[in-house]
């Protein structure tokens, strides 16, 4: 599970973490709390081109619908497959095993540290 | 990362607690608004709480609910009056779902009825509807000798839900004095008893498909009692259940939720409640002319949709009746991933000539069409 506090965030509850050129990209567990027990996720194709802001994905529980949107420009490089057949496990470790994408990017935006997210959701 | 609201929440922002609310805070409860309500949404996991109800029990808050109180020497008739239903002639402790209609026919609130003597009874109305069923009641009770009396902030409500409710119930410390023994109380049957000194009223009603009781109570003695069935719940798997779960269940019993399946501009001939309606009454009630007349022959009814895969429709999406129709024909009013079925099931209002059983129509989910079957409601049954 990767150290909450070295990663970086986005407003839409999503977290980032940036090895060389590439970046593994799940949704918090904040929002993983308020979503409930999902019971579906839908992920991008590897090899699909992805822009920042955009819609690339689904996170379904069973009370409502949550989108999961591209951080960055950038490619998928992997998708995390365990996920997309147990995706309680978003809910279980959301900073871990239930990580959603990889993406390679050139250029990064400038996102939330930790406190910065910390301080958004309240906690 | 965004999410829709969840239905059945009420974006306002007026918060009114529980009496259980610290029990739920100190359970770990996540809280969701509804109606205005701080009411807990899950405590952990709302898809363990929903199997819990399905194979063990679950225990659930519902002081939300309204109570209202009608008594006097016209109590029976007044209700015969001022519902759908004719209430005038039920048992002594027997409960009575109807319908609170609007001189247009249409749903005002669906309610359930309790006789507890020959001349009172207790309506039990939905939270959101708190106001405008006990303002209609109240409206309608002028040529009555009967008092109606919204007594909602004096009640606590609490529900044990699944196979193993009555053990559970029976083994609950402090509950004495029964009117009738539990075993013995049929469904939609109700009972008076004592917990700890005070009055309770035990009935033998939910909201979930499953055996259950319903417990209404004063608020100040609503924590012990809250306590005294979670002890009794230990060796039964009884866990604490909450509004998430709550919704999934009743959907997938096919029972319908006021704003989702029912509203103010529904008959309930189209919501498939025409029988709640009772035209057979010798007497005159609000809605009567119009129920009568019912709906356009045109107009929507409410059938079960159930899909496959794991994409569920949700509350608000347009059914059609084929793959490339331009007008949708349909609107689905509750859906989710069935978590005992484990396919999307939904409930929707459709076109007449698209409800039969077995049509095959279309889902629009966020810009794909998805093939779902017309089924005939419930979705789920339990074994007896």
């Amino acid at each position: 599970m990767a150290d909450k506090t070295t990663l970086q965030y986005t407003a839409e509850h999503e977290w980032v973490q940036v090895a060389d050129n590439e970046a593994t990209i799940g949704i918090t567990a904040y929002a993983a709390e308020k979503l409930g027990d999902v019971v579906f996720v839908e992920l991008p194709a590897v090899g699909t081109e992805i822009s920042g802001g955009t819609v690339v994905g689904e996170i379904e529980s069973t009370k409502s619908v949550g989108e999961l949107f591209a951080p960055f420009d950038g490619t998928i490089t992997a998708i995390n497959d365990a996920v997309v057949d147990s995706p309680e496990l978003v809910n279980t470790d959301p900073f871990g095993e239930g990580w959603l994408v990889k993406v390679a990017f050139t250029a990064l935006p400038t996102m939330l540290s930790y406190d910065e997210y910390s301080a958004i959701v309240g906690e | 990362m965004t999410s829709a609201p969840e239905p059945g929440t009420n974006p306002s922002n007026t918060e009114r607690y529980s009496p259980l609310h610290q029990t739920h805070v100190d359970a770990g409860a996540s809280f969701t608004d509804f109606a205005g309500w701080q009411m807990p949404v899950r405590y952990s996991s709302d898809l363990a709480e929903h199997h819990a109800v399905r194979t063990a029990a679950g225990l659930f808050d519902l002081s939300h609910m309204a109570e209202i109180v009608v008594s006097g020497p016209d109590a029976g008739a007044f209700l015969d009056y001022a519902l759908a239903g004719k209430i005038s002639t039920i048992d002594l402790w027997q409960a009575k779902y109807s319908l609170l209609l609007n001189e247009a026919g249409g749903i005002i609130d669906d309610l359930v009825v309790y006789r507890l003597r020959e001349s009172e009874f207790l309506v039990v109305a939905n939270a959101g509807n708190r106001f405008a069923a006990a303002d209609a009641l109240t409206n309608r009770a002028a040529r009555f000798d009967v008092t109606v009396d919204d007594q909602s902030d004096d009640y606590a409500l609490i529900a044990v839900q699944g196979p193993a409710a009555r053990a559970i119930a029976q083994a609950t410390s402090g509950i004495t004095d029964l009117g009738s023994p539990l075993d013995e109380l049929k469904y939609y049957r109700a009972t008076d008893a004592v917990f700890n000194g005070v009055p309770l009223l035990i009935a033998r009603t939910g909201y979930t498909g499953e055996d259950g009781f319903e417990l209404y109570l004063g608020t100040d003695a609503a924590t012990a009692l809250w306590n005294a069935l979670t002890t009794a719940g230990a060796a039964h798997d009884l866990v604490p259940a909450g509004l998430a779960s709550r919704d999934t269940l009743r959907l997938e019993a096919g029972m319908p939720l006021y704003g989702h399946e029912l509203n103010a501009t529904l008959f309930p001939a189209q919501a498939g409640l025409g029988r709640v309606v009772n035209l057979a009454k010798e007497t005159d009630f609000i809605g009567r002319a119009a129920s009568e007349e019912g709906p356009r022959a045109d107009a929507r009814v409410l059938v079960g949709l159930s899909g496959e895969g794991k994409r569920a429709g949700r509350a608000g999406y347009q059914v059609f009746h084929s793959a490339d129709a331009p007008e949708p024909e349909g609107e689905i009013t509750s859906g989710a991933l069935s978590p005992t079925l484990g396919h999307p099931i939904a409930m929707a209002y459709v076109a007449p000539a698209l409800a039969q059983p077995g049509t095959g129509l279309f889902v629009d989910i966020r810009g794909t069409r998805v093939p779902v079957t017309v089924v005939p409601l419930p979705f789920y049954k339990r074994q007896k």
